[in-house]
């Protein structure tokens, strides 16, 4: 009975896809950043950056819903910062979708973890790190995907054909390092461009109960770089390094808990060393009559990696604690306001961030986010950015 | 336009679970045995009238009003796939296509019967997938005057029950029973069913919050009849009587 039934639901969805061949969306957004200082740097942009981004999302479905096309175009214009004027596509993939076998080729997205301050497992996607300093923002990486879906759990293997490269600030941009990161000067361990390199990944997921758990790992060029002095020690080579990292996410869910731990084992040609990222979540709901929630969020950050930038990527979450505050209004714009704070638990650097959003109408939302840099330590990798507190006022209209 | 898209079913099987008794114990101090019996039987008739659809496909417009009378909506589709052992939920998934900012957001949810149910959130945005915390089965769905424990499909043996009485509904004889949540940390101290006697569908649910006092009345209409006698509303209407707003899922 069981069986029939799943049969049947997969055949039901098929149908209603059938009902939506082609389906065109996207969003134009306008962005303005106010920085509170001048610039660290000479030739750095002074305390306004205004920006616009576009992206579009192109979806066919095919032969009632067995076949997908998608393609997600994005394109940011930048006045003032040179390196963050860029295009990508961030998916550009087919997929077929079978009753217990998925199988997708192309650009796609993908994101593995649990943590909410730092995501140590996800590892498919390069970061867009012009976007944002959280890492959050993806480029879309070339793969072939398969997917086999049992009772047991899902089982996905990736072959990931060609490297992308991180993006880096320009020298006319804040948030950047003391030397411009050249990225046409990228070194591999397989040679100069890794472009001909082909990368693996396998992960397990699937749920028991109230736990959720996800194994993962991956072989190739690590996505975060380490960086190198030129010759004539004007910019930095980004260098990045062939690594196998095995990861595991573990979520626990009960009533209003949820228990979070991200750990990573990663072997590098220098060293081999684990990291972690665990904490908990806990909501107090309906706090108003309206019933909004307040969530409360705490997580731990531990990196083992060598500090030897000629060893080791440089990270900022190696032995500090965040701790946040989520409102969420549940109101008919969907209004939500989260604030956090990381701290380096040895010399007490802090960074901060608030983030806020809203919906006005049907297709407007607008978004506050600050991120503040506090207390730093000179010794501390946030150092570079100490003068880069800044708050960002988008407007999005999406269509 | 709340459309079935789909609605599979399965050659009649016999009724389960028939041999199951809600204890007295449950049920409202006051309540004698035997209308808590008859309570129980008129719901599980309406329940069972619904048995054996397997799947159900709908896509729906929820329009929200607030007590100014400003209107916003979303449109979203529901998916169910039932489980017809009555002590194992149903399992749904509820996507978004709008508003736009939010399209392809999908919640997927295992429906528990006196526990939590597990409830999985996709954003396409960040292509993430997060367990949530379904414990706040009370708390407001998507803004709306609905509970997220109104949509998990009402499952029989989530509540005790007690008759009341007959009525007249709409022009419909109604049986009026009374539901208590067994769910610890439901919303509702108490629920109101109006239940024909002609097919047995539920027509008005009155909904009585922790205080016991009346906040929302849920009614159903435009009801269509489906292959091999399946029943479904075409419009839901919930009014909020404490803060004037309402939702209605055309």
């Amino acid at each position: 009975m069981k069986k029939l039934a799943a049969g049947v639901i997969l055949a039901a969805a098929s149908s209603i896809e059938a009902a939506a061949d082609f389906d065109l969306s996207g969003s134009l957004g306008a962005e303005n950043r106010l920085f509170f200082e001048g610039p660290a740097l000479p030739g750095q942009l002074q305390t306004y950056q205004g920006s616009l981004e576009l992206e579009l999302d192109a979806r066919w479905s095919l032969a009632d819903g067995k076949w997908d096309i998608v393609a997600v175009p994005y394109a940011r214009l930048d006045g003032r910062d040179t390196g963050r004027t860029h295009f990508d596509v961030r998916e550009a993939y087919v997929r077929f979708n079978g009753d217990t076998v998925s199988v997708r080729a192309g650009l796609g997205r993908v994101f593995w973890g649990v943590a909410e301050s730092v995501h140590l497992v996800d590892i498919i996607n390069q970061s867009d790190s012009v976007e944002d300093i959280d890492n959050e923002d993806k480029l879309g990486q070339p793969m072939i995907e398969l997917s086999v879906q049992r009772d047991w759990g899902l089982i996905t293997g990736y072959v990931l054909p060609a490297f992308r490269k991180r993006t880096f600030p320009g020298v006319d941009g804040r948030l950047g390092f003391p030397l411009p990161v050249e990225n046409d000067l990228a070194l591999f361990d397989q040679g100069a461009d890794d472009s001909a390199d082909v990368d693996f990944a396998l992960r397990y997921s699937h749920y028991f109960g109230d736990w959720d758990v996800g194994l993962s790992v991956f072989h190739g060029a690590s996505r975060e770089p380490r960086f190198v002095l030129n010759s004539g020690a004007t910019a930095f080579a980004p260098f990045y390094d062939d690594i196998t990292q095995y990861g595991i996410d573990v979520q626990y869910t009960n009533e209003a808990w949820l228990w979070k731990l991200e750990g990573i084992i990663r072997d590098t040609p220098f060293e081999t060393f684990a990291a972690a990222v665990g904490g908990v979540e806990y909501s107090f709901y309906g706090i108003t009559e309206s019933g909004a929630d307040l969530g409360i969020i705490a997580e731990f950050q531990y990196d083992g990696r060598s500090e030897n930038p000629l060893i080791a990527p440089f990270t900022v979450a190696d032995n500090d604690v965040m701790t946040g505050l989520r409102y969420s209004a549940n109101d008919s714009a969907d209004s939500s306001v989260l604030v956090g704070v990381v701290t380096d638990v040895e010399d007490a650097s802090m960074s901060g961030i608030v983030e806020a959003t809203t919906r006005f109408g049907d297709n407007w939302i607008g978004e506050i986010e600050g991120r503040f840099f506090m207390n730093v330590d000179p010794d501390n990798t946030l150092f570079g950015f100490k003068g880069d507190s800044h708050v960002m006022l988008r407007l999005t209209r999406y269509f | 336009m709340l459309k079935i898209n789909q609605l599979k079913k399965a050659a009649k099987s016999a009724l389960v679970g028939s041999a199951l008794v809600v204890g007295a114990g449950f049920s409202a101090a006051y309540a004698d045995e035997a209308s808590v019996a008859k309570g129980h039987e008129i719901a599980a008739r309406s329940d069972r009238s619904d048995n054996g659809f397997i799947s159900s496909e709908v896509s729906a417009v929820m329009t929200l009003t607030n007590k100014a009378g400003k209107t916003s909506t979303r449109e979203l589709s529901f998916k169910t796939l039932e489980r017809e052992n009555e002590n194992v939920g149903d399992k749904g998934l509820t996507v978004f296509s709008t508003p736009r900012d939010v399209k392809g957001t999908a919640l997927l949810s295992h429906a528990q019967i006196l526990t939590p149910d597990n409830q999985w959130l996709y954003l396409p945005a960040l292509k993430r997938v997060k367990r949530i915390s379904s414990a706040n089965k009370s708390g407001p769905f998507v803004g709306s005057e609905f509970a997220f424990e109104d949509f998990t499909s009402t499952e029989l043996n989530k509540y005790s029950y007690d008759y009341v009485g007959e009525d007249t509904f709409g022009g419909l004889r109604v049986d009026v029973v009374e539901r208590f949540p067994l769910y610890e940390k439901s919303g509702y101290t108490k629920q109101v069913a109006l239940i024909d006697q002609d097919v047995f569908q539920t027509r008005k649910i009155d909904f009585y919050d922790r205080k016991g006092a009346h906040l929302k009345t849920l009614t159903f209409g435009d009801f269509r009849e489906y292959d091999g006698g399946i029943w479904r509303a075409h419009t839901l209407e919930m009014v909020n009587h404490q803060t004037n707003k309402s939702t209605t899922l055309t």
